[in-house]
């Protein structure tokens, strides 16, 4: 779309926009760079300054046509070996939303990288060539969404242009991600409500010839759907609040301590989940000590009730003990504290995780001394499979793992909240973060179950 | 819980936040994970749009209580007069403690060596580090953002640096979720930009909207320039004109604040907020692009002075 003065008026309108975090993810040739080109291009934000450049290095390499991805390979390594190494976050607008895109390099440390996109996204674009159909990359990139609880998917069929724009070629892709997809067990697939109520939007695609990337396909008159940009700026990203356990971990306690403000005494976070209001009753943990809410300060201002992810201020009635890596809860809806954490993991780092390894464990505002106790079972990915007791859990493994904890959790499952659910396990000695960490059940846990447990006795 | 609360999912649901209270409560987030993690964090403060904002954010973060930082600006000698009135300013008015590292005075003393094209900006570098590692701060709080550049599109909200403050992109900690890890060894600080995810629009929008006081010179108004490699810099005794450039009065404004030996003026009439977003939103150049000649040196100019330890 150009730039108009229609468009510039709603750019400038700052109420009228919301923000989608979203992560794309995809094979080497997918044609990855293409379609975040495109949206990039199309949507205005690749600017004459940004195509100059890209003009000027492509001749350089001798390349006739500016290459796309040079925009979005920004190290010199990068450039050098013509690969990307690193997520890299980019920025573009409609009139109707902000975009954040998690762009995820399609290879090398694949896994950890897209966990590491998707951890933040509410919609993550899986990329897949016509040609090639669903491989094992595609299973991949399906199950880490699933697993990381993106709220979204796109299944993006690209390429439709080498299969002759087919409907019967993007059908029967669409069916074999979505049979995939359901043994993931991801709620709300294939319900066969609109798009929009549905985990997963398969949508046929050319990046390179613009097909329904941000205009409908004059090609495939077959495909009703929404094109990718129109379906990004209209798929819901607001929290369903009602079924949400309210909580808020404690970052920082404010005490003025001034004549202005002798007596106040705040209680700084960001709310992970749920709502709060004025004269709710609350609990603190670890501690179990509970008090009522008699006081909301969102960033300066007095409020009766505020939600997440709003960062606030909460006043209690009582003056109790409430320090940083605390979390306050509703009375009556607290999580039960645990020093003993059993969770699936993302391996992130290059030096394994390790039975009996001492680890440091990072949840919300609070890190704790934690050892890990065992490895159950590593999983595949491209067929869901568990293999029992790996001993240990290298660069981009995912696993289940047992962690037994120096001091009590107050710990969601990652299912009821990602915010809440979520840990990392950080090397004590040099810092590295070394696992991502998501408390409680996942489809990693069921195959277990079925395949493994009954024979060896396993029980979680 | 119990709650009345029904919510329609959708764009116009009353809880979902506008984008920038999302951006705002997100950088909100990041201040206090450093007050409560670090010993002695810094707010890089140059007196520039995102430093005034980063400010604004942290001066909210906190209320009613004050910041728990103090600020440190890298004065390059070559400063904007109403830049510098601007940051005694706001010093004063909030109580705020302010330490200076001056590149004048590591050229005087030698320890610098002006570079023949008279651009100090690169000369940043060692007076922040030495900076850094002399008030031991471990934490450093920069305004830059993941739009502004492709090297710095790759960056962290935490972002750990050596003793050297160099920054490795390869060797970045993932960052997953809101859980930020600011591990480090003595000696070792982490940069913190909590504006990574704005982009330049979302800066002013977010100035307009909470009415935020700022230096002159990003509005228009006429001024003595002269052109250097193809952009407006302003006369001064810095080192410009030289007996070939020629001066001339210019309605003119700044996009960006830094240097005066690098950093360009752009042609414009907007003498309010509500006409400088408009220009933004219809500009075809970058911030950077437009006004900054120390980016187009090489190809991986930031990249590269980022490695040593700028911000």
């Amino acid at each position: 779309m150009s730039t108009t003065a229609e468009n510039v008026a709603q750019l400038t309108d700052p109420s009228a926009t919301t923000l989608l975090r979203f992560a794309t993810a995809g094979s080497v040739d997918d044609g990855k760079s293409t379609l975040v080109g495109r949206l990039l291009h199309d949507s205005k934000s690749v600017l004459t300054d940004q195509l100059e450049a890209v003009e000027a290095a492509s001749l350089k390499r001798g390349q006739e046509a500016p290459d796309l991805a040079l925009l979005t390979d920004g190290l010199r390594a990068e450039r050098e070996q013509g690969i990307t190494i690193d997520v890299a976050y980019r920025y573009f607008a409609t009139p109707r939303r902000r975009f954040i895109l998690a762009d995820t390099p399609g290879h090398v440390q694949y896994t950890r990288n897209m966990v590491t996109g998707a951890s933040t996204a509410d919609l993550a674009v899986v990329l897949v060539d016509a040609r090639n159909g669903v491989i094992e990359q595609t299973r991949r990139h399906a199950a880490v969404a699933a697993l990381l609880r993106v709220p979204h998917v796109v299944l993006a069929v690209n390429k439709m242009d080498l299969v002759a724009y087919e409907e019967k070629v993007f059908a029967a892709i669409a069916e074999e991600f979505t049979a995939y997809a359901s043994e993931l067990g991801v709620p709300g697939w294939g319900s066969g409500g609109s798009p929009q109520e549905n985990w997963c939007t398969a949508i046929p695609i050319s990046a390179l010839a613009g097909d329904n990337v941000v205009e409908p396909s004059a090609n495939m008159d077959w495909y009703g759907g929404p094109t990718v940009l129109e379906h990004l700026e209209t798929v819901p990203v607001s929290h369903d609040l009602t079924g949400c356990h309210a909580r808020l971990p404690v970052q920082y306690v404010i005490r003025p301590q001034t004549a202005e403000h002798p007596d106040y005494r705040g209680y700084a976070g960001q709310i992970a989940a749920g709502t709060f209001r004025v004269g709710e009753a609350v609990t603190v943990l670890p501690s179990g000590r509970t008090s009522k809410v008699s006081g909301i300060d969102l960033l300066g201002e007095s409020v009766d009730i505020a939600w997440t992810p709003q960062s606030v201020t909460l006043l209690l009635e009582d003056d109790i003990d409430i320090s940083r890596g605390d979390l306050i809860v509703p009375s009556g809806d607290a999580p039960a504290t645990t020093q003993d954490v059993e969770a699936t993991v993302c391996h992130v780092a290059d030096q394994p995780l390790t039975v009996g390894q001492r680890v440091l464990l990072k949840h919300t505002t609070r890190t704790v001394k934690a050892i890990v106790k065992e490895i159950p079972s590593r999983l595949t990915l491209d067929d869901l499979s568990q293999h029992p007791d790996p001993g240990q859990l290298v660069a981009n493994d995912i696993g289940r793992v047992k962690v037994r904890t120096a001091e009590p959790l107050a710990l969601d499952s990652y299912a009821d909240s990602r915010r809440t659910g979520s840990f990392l396990l950080i090397d004590p000695a040099d810092g590295t973060t070394l696992a991502a960490g998501m408390a409680g059940e996942s489809f990693a846990t069921h195959k277990a179950v079925t395949t493994v447990a009954d024979e060896e006795g396993w029980d979680f | 819980m119990t709650s009345a609360i029904t919510v329609s999912e959708g764009v116009d649901s009353p809880y979902a936040l506008s984008h920038l209270d999302a951006l705002e409560s997100e950088a909100v987030h990041i201040f206090r994970e450093v007050a409560g993690e670090f010993e002695r964090p810094v707010i890089l403060f140059s007196g520039g749009k995102d430093s005034i904002v980063m400010l604004h954010l942290a001066l909210k973060a906190f209320a009613p209580a004050s910041i728990p930082f103090s600020l440190l600006h890298v004065d390059t000698g070559h400063n904007f007069p109403e830049v510098l009135a601007y940051r005694d300013r706001v010093v004063a008015e909030h109580g705020l403690r302010l330490h200076v590292a001056s590149v004048q005075e590591y050229i005087d003393a030698g320890k610098l060596r002006e570079r023949p094209d008279g651009v100090r900006n690169p000369l940043q570098t060692v007076p922040l580090t030495e900076a850094i590692q002399q008030h031991r701060f471990d934490a450093v709080f920069g305004g830059g953002r993941r739009d502004e550049e492709k090297a710095r599109a790759k960056e962290r909200v935490f972002s750990l640096r050596d003793e050297f403050s160099q920054w490795d992109p390869r060797r970045q900690r993932p960052e997953l979720w809101q859980l930020y890890n600011g591990r480090h060894a003595p000696g070792e600080h982490v940069r913190v930009f909590p504006l990574s995810n704005w982009t330049e629009l979302d800066v002013w929008q977010y100035i307009a909207r909470e009415d935020i006081d700022l230096p002159q010179i990003y509005f228009a108004h006429e001024r003595e320039v002269f052109k250097r490699s193809g952009m407006w810099l302003t006369a001064g005794e810095w080192g410009g004109p030289k007996a070939e450039e020629s001066v001339e009065s210019r309605l003119v404004r700044y996009r960006t604040v830094g240097d005066m030996s690098c950093t360009g003026a752009v042609d414009s009439d907007a003498t309010t907020l509500d006409a400088v977003i408009t220009e933004i939103a219809a500009s075809r150049l970058t911030e950077r692009g437009a006004t900054r000649a120390d980016d187009k040196m090489s190809e991986a100019a930031m990249e590269d002075r980022k490695r040593e330890g700028y911000f």
